[in-house]
């Protein structure tokens, strides 16, 4: 295969580096993953088995892994659990999860799934802080949107879902008091000042008193200011619904794009790019990764074969709200570079099998990716931001220094 | 001495907390943020062998007339998260978070400490807490909403609702043969409803049972209440009776509660919380702990002490003056709104009359009357001193062991696990290598079932 990218990919973005995050769920996205060899499906449940997935991913330079969560079991079906006993089910908190991989890894991203609905942004806001603190500076999350009646039931606060716009309106709520809080303690508001007996500075704590239609919070966070300042706070968009648009284009600084190909990636582009400027934050840097899953092996046919054989174990052909590749990674190198011209930033792939498909991508693609000049070779930073090339910002409530 | 077996003491270290006892000013006070100040706290927790690592939790900053309080240590980490870490950089230690049940929700609750305890291997403990005030309550979506009264109610029925969500999976379920491609032996696995009060949920829980089964239970409530709470569901007590009388009356009391629960005396272990300051000699010690109650308590310090009390400002008085002449503010305290701590003072007239009276007798200050008065160092001596004085109390069922509260971040516990440990091994009476694996095994408590 030829080294050089495909002519669509040269498009004005095409100079910059990619980014690569890699999404985690089980032992993988197809419901059979656990069968294969090497899954380790009696290790879903320990520190060891997400030890080693994320010091994989990290070994592959991947500039973070997503962590999957939902507060009811899987299931195949929106109404509920469906009494599948022939798939994983069950899974550990995910920020939890990222916490106690964040002292055995040095650079990666850790970004868990929170959702939005059931939970309370003031512990959510001091747990990924929290996350930042014990990462020194990695911390993210994925905020999700559940609108799963027998998910709400779990909680007794809402008997029914909320409406479709109503809980995404609740969803970016809950980001924006999480925000506040993350930015209720100035950078400098440890003042340890043993001449006035004073350990902080009072005026650079502040109240946030966010009001919004299910819940407000008085503030400040019980936690420092992170050592990012914000976090990074993404979002995810099922292919065929724009529902989560508006949330991705206002709330987020990186959103997944669950798209078909690559006009379809276009399309969501300009959409969110539009409704950012609406919001009047076309000035803030918004990430755009499309979402794939993808079976990977050095032969195609191969690749085939093993989706074909994964598909039979479920009794049921793969599919998914996003993309779904199969082939060697050198064809998938060549995708993300023709992909890529839609104006995304970088992919957020899926190991159909973890065991298989995450050696694939970072001793696979990704060289094949670093021989096109489109990937790093190290480390070029030590926050998630960092590799992200988000500056890291200021305080909100921080008083400017005088003009 | 009787014939009686000696009884092994379980230590805990409870990480420097965000109040007076905690003295940030000494020049070896480290963060109580960067993850660096917690490694160093646990690992020589863990290298002293001890039973496990305690955080507490307040959910908003403390404030006094209507302002952030300054003069203490502000801010801490996320409980979960910060244990959840911790996990990755000790092996055996118990990781004990204090979690409040009035403004969590238990399906949420449940699946953070059975996660907790799976990344763990089985070493998480909850301390259960209870709070009403609106004050906090101005953080989260359920407001201020529960009577003071139900607090108990909520909490007893939050705690049975997790045990519910624990015990929905009985450990067997997972099975996970590739070959035969049966991942869970049974479809029904987490099913539980609960329907009740303050909780009314049903559904399936989603994380399968963790190493100990349920994370141990620790109680910390000192009321009639809080103790019968504790007598009827708590593997351990926070307690707050360190001395040799109060604890073995507090001891008697509530192990003599737990036969009408079915329960024998080793299924609930009473931990008081203790303070401490080392020297070469008793007399050294003695003149150090002086030194850190005047650090711990300044002047401003004092006068904030004080209008816990007063329920009132007392700015203008002089720390090194005499007693306010005027009356305490009677009625609900409005002075520190959600600090449990002024609720020690039932009768504010009645401990202001007896403060004017030993400040006169003794001719103190008002900070030399908050140092007399305020709680000095429950243990202070030479190491040998410390540890036949731990020991006395735990041989004569004041205590089961102790929850150790260092003045010092992070390094606080290092001379004790350096000289006090040592000694405590020596005769026999503490562990020099753990013997099991769970925190549970480190208690001598039994792994539960789950009664189905």
């Amino acid at each position: 295969m030829s080294a050089s990218p495909p002519e669509s990919a040269r498009a004005s973005a095409s100079s910059e580096p990619l980014h690569l995050a890699v999404a985690l769920d089980g032992a993988g996205w197809h419901p059979a993953a656990w069968r294969e060899p090497g899954a380790r499906p009696g290790e879903l449940f320990t520190a060891r088995y997400w030890s080693d997935v994320v010091t994989e991913a990290e070994a592959g330079l991947l500039d973070f892994v997503t962590f999957e969560d939902a507060l009811a079991l899987q299931s195949s079906s929106a109404d509920g659990p469906d009494g599948r006993t022939d798939q994983v089910r069950g899974r550990l908190d995910a920020v939890l999860t990222a916490a106690r991989v964040a002292p055995l890894t040095r650079h990666i991203g850790l970004v868990p799934t929170v959702t939005a609905t059931h939970t309370e942004p003031f512990h959510i806001s001091k747990a990924i802080a929290t996350l930042d603190h014990v990462s020194r500076g990695r911390a993210g999350l994925s905020i999700q949107v559940s609108q799963l009646d027998h998910e709400a039931r779990h909680f007794g606060r809402r008997a029914v879902s909320l409406p479709d716009a109503e809980a995404y309106e609740e969803a970016a709520d809950h980001v924006e008091a999480v925000r506040r809080l993350w930015d209720s303690w100035d950078d400098d508001a440890e003042i340890r000042d043993v001449a006035t007996g004073r350990f902080v500075d009072r005026d650079k704590l502040h109240y946030v008193d966010f009001q919004g239609r299910h819940f407000s919070v008085r503030g400040p966070s019980i936690t420092p200011r992170p050592p990012q300042g914000q976090p990074v706070v993404s979002a995810a968009s099922a292919a065929g619904t724009d529902t989560a648009y508006g949330l991705i284009a206002r709330s987020t600084d990186v959103g997944y794009l669950g798209v078909r190909d690559a006009a379809g990636a276009r399309a969501a582009v300009a959409e969110i790019r539009q409704a950012r400027e609406s919001a009047g934050l076309s000035a803030q840097p918004l990430h755009l990764f499309a979402d794939l899953t993808v079976f990977l092996d050095e032969d195609a046919r191969a690749a085939d074969a093993r989706r074909s054989r994964l598909d039979a174990l479920a009794d049921a052909p793969y599919s998914s709200d996003t993309a779904v590749f199969t082939g060697t990674p050198a064809e998938l190198a060549d995708l993300l570079q023709d992909w890529r011209s839609a104006g995304l930033s970088g992919f957020r792939l899926r190991p159909g099998v973890v065991a298989h498909d995450l050696p694939a991508i970072t001793q696979g693609l990704v060289p094949e990716l670093q021989r096109r000049g489109v990937f790093r070779r190290s480390y070029e930073a030590d926050t998630l931001r960092g590799l992200l090339g988000l500056e890291r910002p200021v305080g909100r409530y921080a008083a400017h220094p005088a003009a | 001495m009787s014939s009686k077996p000696l009884k092994r003491i379980h230590l805990a270290a409870h990480f420097p907390g965000v109040n007076n006892t905690t003295v940030w000013s000494d020049p070896a006070a480290g963060s109580h943020i960067d993850f660096d100040s917690f490694i160093h706290f646990a690992q020589t927790a863990e290298r002293a062998k001890f039973d496990f690592l305690f955080l507490a939790e307040g959910l908003r900053l403390r404030e006094q007339g209507g302002k952030i309080y300054d003069l203490d240590v502000v801010g801490r980490p996320d409980t979960f998260t910060v244990l959840a870490a911790l996990a990755a950089v000790t092996e055996r230690l118990g990781l004990t978070g204090t979690i409040n049940s009035t403004f969590n929700e238990p399906y949420e609750v449940a699946r953070q400490f059975a996660s907790l305890d799976h990344l763990s291997e089985g070493r998480a403990a909850w301390n259960v807490v209870t709070s009403w005030d609106a004050f906090t309550g101005e953080n989260f979506r359920r407001g201020g909403y529960l009577p003071r009264e139900e607090r108990y109610s909520r909490a007893k029925e939050f705690l049975a609702t997790a045990t519910e969500l624990f015990d929905s999976w009985d450990g067997s379920e997972v099975v996970a043969d590739p070959a035969s491609g049966t991942f869970l032996r049974d479809a029904k696995a987490g099913a539980f409803t609960h329907h009740g009060q303050h909780v009314d949920i049903e559904g399936h829980f989603n994380v399968p049972r963790s190493p100990q089964g349920r994370p141990v239970i620790f109680q910390a409530g000192d009321s009639d209440e809080g103790r019968e709470f504790a007598a009827s569901q708590a593997d351990a007590i926070f307690g707050r009776h360190a001395t040799l009388d109060e604890g073995r009356e507090f001891y008697a009391d509530v192990k003599g509660r737990l036969p009408r629960y079915g329960r024998s005396a080793d299924e609930l272990k009473i931990l008081p919380a203790a303070t401490f300051v080392l020297g070469d000699t008793d007399a050294e010690a003695h003149e150090i702990a002086h030194e850190v109650r005047r650090l711990q308590v300044s002047g401003q310090t004092a006068i904030k002490y004080l209008e816990h009390v007063w329920n009132r400002d007392l700015s203008a008085y002089d720390p090194d003056g005499p007693l306010p002449d005027i009356d305490p503010e009677v009625g609900e305290n409005t002075i520190a709104l959600g600090r449990a701590s002024v609720r020690q003072f039932s009768d504010p007239l009645d401990t202001a009359r007896q403060w004017r009276e030993l400040a006169e007798a003794k001719n103190l200050s008002i900070r030399e009357l908050v140092i007399a008065t305020t709680s000095r160092q429950t243990f202070v001596g030479s190491a040998a001193t410390v540890a036949e004085t731990i020991n006395d109390l735990v041989q004569a069922d004041a205590a089961d062991g102790f929850i150790l509260v260092p003045h010092i971040t992070p390094g606080g516990l290092d001379e004790f696990a350096d000289t006090v440990v040592p000694l405590l091994q020596e005769r026999g009476v503490f562990r020099s290598e753990y013997e099991g694996v769970t925190l549970r095994d480190h208690l001598g408590l039994s792994t539960p079932g789950t009664g189905r």
